[in-house]
């Protein structure tokens, strides 16, 4: 760990969409679990794959599907040369606009081949379908040069398809400004250290890049007490996805002494019913060896055991 | 409607910022650029509009800690498109427009590089058959460029042409992030790297954010502003259809379209936003700009682009023009979505 | 104002927690075309479209609004996406009023939707940040604390929010495009529902929904063009913002949302807002934010919202009957939230609320908040032509 520059961390957002579908592309999905491509019938008279839910000139709804064929024609391709995770396949391959037979428009779809120079535009090419279809666009593995092998297998009959699940995982490099990356650097000595706002005088902390108020950033260094007020708080009761604390517990605002602006933070060692407005609080740290850069680094706050702080010396922190 | 002025603009562009996704680190002095270009204050804008997107930073409500750059206390007239800022520009314009305002500040930002950027942007594709396969940014304009290639729209050489100019300008321009004094036979020499896209043909992965002040010309404010004005003549967007099939992916009938609306007749310049080489090409051909007209002075998106600016940028690079006597009568344009689905155009003037 | 702008379309979807039958495509479709259908005009009679919704986190799709050029109509047109967090479908129709009321569209179209089922608002509300320590739940775990503040500052007593939850949930009865259809929700039941974020009761806060709500405003020459008898003038908009968090700010009674209506207020030649708006749609997600919100708009004195609800005056006939719709309590779909009640409010003046109309309503309120309640969009909307 370095003393400049600012702290990063992974983050990553992952979730798996669950998207119902409407009628044309449960129509559309269920082809494809069935191993049969099926366009739409635009106004125009013209074939679509995948069929767009609503004419792209009337803007009416499509309700006629046709099947179409599971080979076609290479119209465009372009090769990916270093493929990103979730494409078809994870190594170099093309992408295309395939014209399948049958239709007039193009689909986009991967088309496995070792290198550039084995597609073309022209290029007749086919399905290969997954082992397994669920009624997903990745039901088609890919397509590849048409050859001799076997025709298309249709599939089971199943029950229709009237959703998709839809993976979503994307991973960021989390970087923390100047300023809170000092205030996490001082959380990993333990200390707590705010800034204050060169115009409004105000200590923040964590410190910020631009004071709420008066948009510069904080400056001048203050080291704030672990011990602080509650101002206010809710006892979380309900539990959700990703969530990293068991319930039921009290998330509390705590207004650090020396500071202008209260932090939430966990309350613990007091019955979460008698956790009031008011009550003073100290930080309870984590063992030292196990001190990161975070805030972490503090456990909880739990009752300091002086009397309440009086609700005037609080009540513009609300 | 009311005379509309822009009288500042302020950037930062860098490969990678090493800061947090909001960039309130580069907004704040970005603000302070300003005022001292307009000699305003904050309680001279009375409105304020944003462009980003959460999905760049990784994070729902991004655009929110950017309103502590601003310093809203006492809180402040306010707004935020999740586009590329150049929509912000325009909300902001329709806004003056409206009589309620007479100045606003539009500002747009974006940290690409906290990302994988061209996987991120697979996510704006038809989310039930296009974006499970991850059909990326890059590879999407691929397609479009072989289109035009094979299809007998440009070529080759012109793509490079594209390229050899846009770098070798960009060696004027300290905000950019890829310079070099090139020439399409350098350019041609390139490894082809998405064929039939080299990664000269595309714009580099880019950090930044940037800024513009407008005002309206019968206001206090602008009585106060010692600087020059590029006065805003024509101001319109469009929309294609999101199914690529439903496209010619070679043309830009939306950028033909809002150029029409805008009106072109005699601009001098024009900073396109184009993060591939060949959309140079389409865009100057749906405006139908002649040989005469100086495109992209600034070196473009293709050297450097900040996701979410860079079309706020190509506004604020064709009105600097404009007050340096460079133009007198310059367009801008901005992109948004796959293959240009959604294009910007404005024109403006210097009036003496 | 070069024109003036009058509401002349609502459309609404059914608001469900999930709508399994639609796409998102097809969700939207369905409030645009009712709005179309409502404004006896097609597709071809708009200039513009305005679309807002609230995170793409919860949809997992990078600017929808791109993907859904043609269900919107909206190909060779401009289109604009909004987002200023909860307050996004108040401001998505405040722009789309401004481009009629700048004179450079006759007649537009504004559309807001959220389909919370394709994934979890939790969920992506609460998405870890390094170095931080988790301790959000969501938004009810954010908001929960400002209303312990607004209840130990107010006064209040503790079972004032209640009343709120079962007025809404009643009024939600009178709604066939409400979520939340249970005639069984009392002040005694909501009372004894589980503390979820104390001091907030499940029965007290929103449904996760799917839904859309779709506008269409026109110039006061298309009004008059058209066939459309009971239009909704636009008297007034405003929009504010504040930051999330600064020192000594105020989370209970925001200085963004009392500017934005004083400003309000002024701008529709209102005077005294309790005896001159009839009714008022307040985005109200937390129940205890009703008598947080009519302090805030000015319908009460600091600390006297509370009094106001206690006394039913908030009820269909009482002095300011709120959430007549049975509001964002019943029918949550997070984006298309704030339009709805601007949308609400325009069929209350309209004449056209069906069952949860209020008598003889010629002025009312939509509000929308969003964000750390920093985020404030607001319109009010009357039978008449503004006058002043």
């Amino acid at each position: 760990m370095t003393d400049v520059g600012t702290l990063h961390a992974p983050m990553k957002v992952e979730f798996d969409y669950t998207r119902s579908l409407g009628p044309t592309l449960s129509e559309f999905m269920t082809g494809l679990k069935r191993r049969q491509i099926l366009g739409g019938k635009l106004a125009d008279g013209t074939v679509a794959v995948p069929p767009p839910e609503f004419d792209p000139q009337t803007y009416d709804p499509i309700t006629e599907l046709v099947p179409v064929g599971s080979e076609g024609v290479v119209q465009s391709w372009v090769w990916v040369p270093e493929p990103v995770p979730g494409q078809p396949l994870d190594k170099p391959f093309a992408f295309a606009q395939i014209v399948l037979d049958g239709t007039d428009r193009p689909l986009l779809h991967a088309v496995a081949v070792e290198a550039p120079d084995q597609i073309a535009t022209g290029q007749r090419v086919r399905a290969v379908w997954a082992e397994e279809t669920v009624g997903a666009i990745t039901d088609i593995r890919w397509f590849e040069p048409e050859g001799d092998g076997p025709a298309t297998v249709p599939g089971p009959e199943g029950e229709a398809v009237n959703g998709i699940i839809a993976p979503v995982n994307l991973s960021y490099d989390y970087a923390a400004s100047p300023e809170e990356s000092k205030f996490f650097r001082g959380l990993a000595d333990g200390k707590l250290i705010g800034q204050r706002c060169p115009v409004c005088e105000k200590v923040y902390v964590p410190p910020r890049g631009a004071c709420p108020v008066d948009g510069v950033p904080t400056t001048d260094e203050v080291e704030v007490a672990d011990r602080g007020t509650v101002t206010t708080f809710c006892i979380v009761n309900v539990p959700f996805t990703g969530q990293q604390i068991p319930i039921p517990y009290v998330s509390a605002y705590v207004l650090l002494d020396g500071a202008d602006i209260a932090f939430l933070h966990l309350i613990l060692g007091i019955d979460a019913a008698d956790v009031r407005m008011g009550l003073r609080v100290k930080a309870v740290w984590k063992p030292r060896d196990e001190w990161g850069t975070t805030i972490a680094n503090i456990s909880h706050f739990e009752p300091t055991g002086e009397p309440d702080a009086d609700f005037e010396t609080y009540k513009v922190h609300l | 409607m009311r005379d509309v002025a822009i009288v500042g603009f302020a950037q930062r562009q860098m490969k990678e910022f090493d800061g947090s996704p909001t960039c309130v680190e580069l907004l704040v002095p970005i603000f302070a650029e300003l005022f001292e270009q307009t000699g305003w204050t904050k309680s001279d804008i009375d409105f304020w509009c944003s462009g980003s997107s959460d999905y760049l930073a990784g994070r729902a409500f991004s655009f929110v800690s950017a309103v502590d750059a601003i310093g809203a206390l006492p809180p402040v007239m306010e707004s935020h498109v999740e586009m590329d800022a150049a929509w912000a520009l325009y909300e902001a314009w329709v806004k003056i427009q409206t009589g309620l305002v007479d100045t606003a500040l539009v500002y747009g930002f974006g940290k690409s590089s906290a990302g994988q950027l061209r996987r991120v942007m697979s996510l704006q594709m038809d989310p039930y058959t296009v974006t499970p396969l991850w059909a990326d940014a890059v590879s999407v304009a691929g397609l479009q460029a072989r289109a035009g290639l094979e299809g007998g729209a440009w070529d080759e050489e012109q793509m490079a042409a594209v390229v050899a100019r846009s770098m070798s300008d960009a060696t004027g321009n300290e905000h950019a992030i890829r310079s070099r004094t090139t020439t399409v036979e350098d350019v041609l020499a390139q490894p082809m790297y998405a064929d039939p896209l080299r990664r000269w043909d595309c714009a580099p992965v880019s950090d930044g954010a940037a800024a513009i002040v407008i005002s309206a010309a019968d206001t206090p404010a602008f009585d106060r502003f010692p600087g020059q004005s590029a006065w805003i003549t024509g101001f319109e967007h469009r929309i294609e259809p999101g199914a690529l099939n439903s496209r010619d992916l070679t043309v830009s009938t939306s950028t033909a379209a809002a150029g029409a609306a805008a009106g072109v007749d005699g601009v001098d310049l024009a900073e396109l936003h184009a993060p591939f080489s060949h959309q140079e090409l389409i865009l100057g051909s749906a405006l139908g700009l002649g040989d005469d007209v100086r495109i992209n002075p600034s070196g473009g998106a293709l050297t450097a682009n900040p996701m979410f600016t860079a079309g706020l940028n190509r506004i604020g690079e064709a009105a600097r023009q404009v007050w340096s006597g460079g133009s007198q009568r310059a367009l801008a344009h901005a992109t948004s979505g796959p293959a240009l689905q959604q294009n910007l155009v404005m024109t403006m003037e210097a009036r003496s | 104002m070069t024109t003036l702008a009058a509401v002349v379309g609502v459309g609404q979807t059914h608001h469900r927690a999930k709508r399994g039958d639609v796409s998102m495509a097809g969700l939207l479709r369905e409030a645009v075309d009712r709005a179309l259908a409502d404004a006896e005009l097609t597709f071809d009679d708009i200039d513009a479209i305005v679309i807002g919704k609230a995170p793409d986190l919860f949809e997992g799709v990078m600017m929808p609004e791109l993907y859904l050029a043609e269900a919107l109509g909206a190909p060779g047109k401009p289109l604009l996406r909004v987002h200023t967090a909860g307050s996004v479908g108040g401001s998505t129709a405040i722009v789309a009023a401004s481009l009629v009321e700048a004179g450079i569209h006759e007649r537009v179209l504004t559309v807001a939707f959220e389909k919370q089922s394709e994934s979890n608002a939790m969920w992506a509300l609460s998405i870890p940040v390094p170095f931080i320590m988790p301790v959000h739940a969501g938004a009810g775990g954010y908001f929960a604390p400002h209303v312990r503040s607004y209840i130990r500052r107010s006064g209040a007593p503790t079972h004032i929010g209640a009343i709120v939850a079962a007025k809404d949930r009643q009024n939600a009865l009178k709604n066939p495009f409400a979520h939340l259809q249970n005639p069984d929700t009392t002040f005694e039941s909501v009372m004894a529902s589980q503390m979820l974020w104390d001091p907030i009761r499940y029965d007290e806060t929103c449904p996760s929904s799917d839904g859309a709500c779709a506008l269409v405003i026109a110039s006061e020459d298309a009004v008059q063009r058209s066939g459309i008898k009971n239009p909704a003038w636009i008297h007034g908009t405003q929009m504010r913002s504040e930051p999330t968090t600064a020192a000594e700010r105020d989370q209970v009674n925001p200085h963004a949302g009392r500017e934005a209506a004083a400003a309000l207020w002024k701008q529709a030649g209102i005077t005294s807002p309790i005896d001159e708006i009839d009714c008022a749609e307040i985005y109200v997600p937390f129940s205890w934010f009703e008598p947080m919100w009519l302090e805030n708009l000015g319908f009460a004195e600091q600390g006297g919202g509370w009094k106001l609800t206690e006394a039913g005056e908030t009820a269909i006939g009482g002095r300011i009957p709120v959430n007549m719709s049975g509001g964002v309590l019943s029918s949550n779909p997070i984006g298309a939230s704030g339009m709805l009640r601007f949308g609400e409010a325009a069929l209350q003046v309209m004449g056209e609320a069906g069952e949860h109309q209020v008598d003889g309503a010629r002025k009312a309120l939509g509000h929308a908040y969003g964000g750390g309640s920093q985020f404030f969009a607001m319109w009010v909307v009357g039978a008449d032509k503004p006058t002043h």
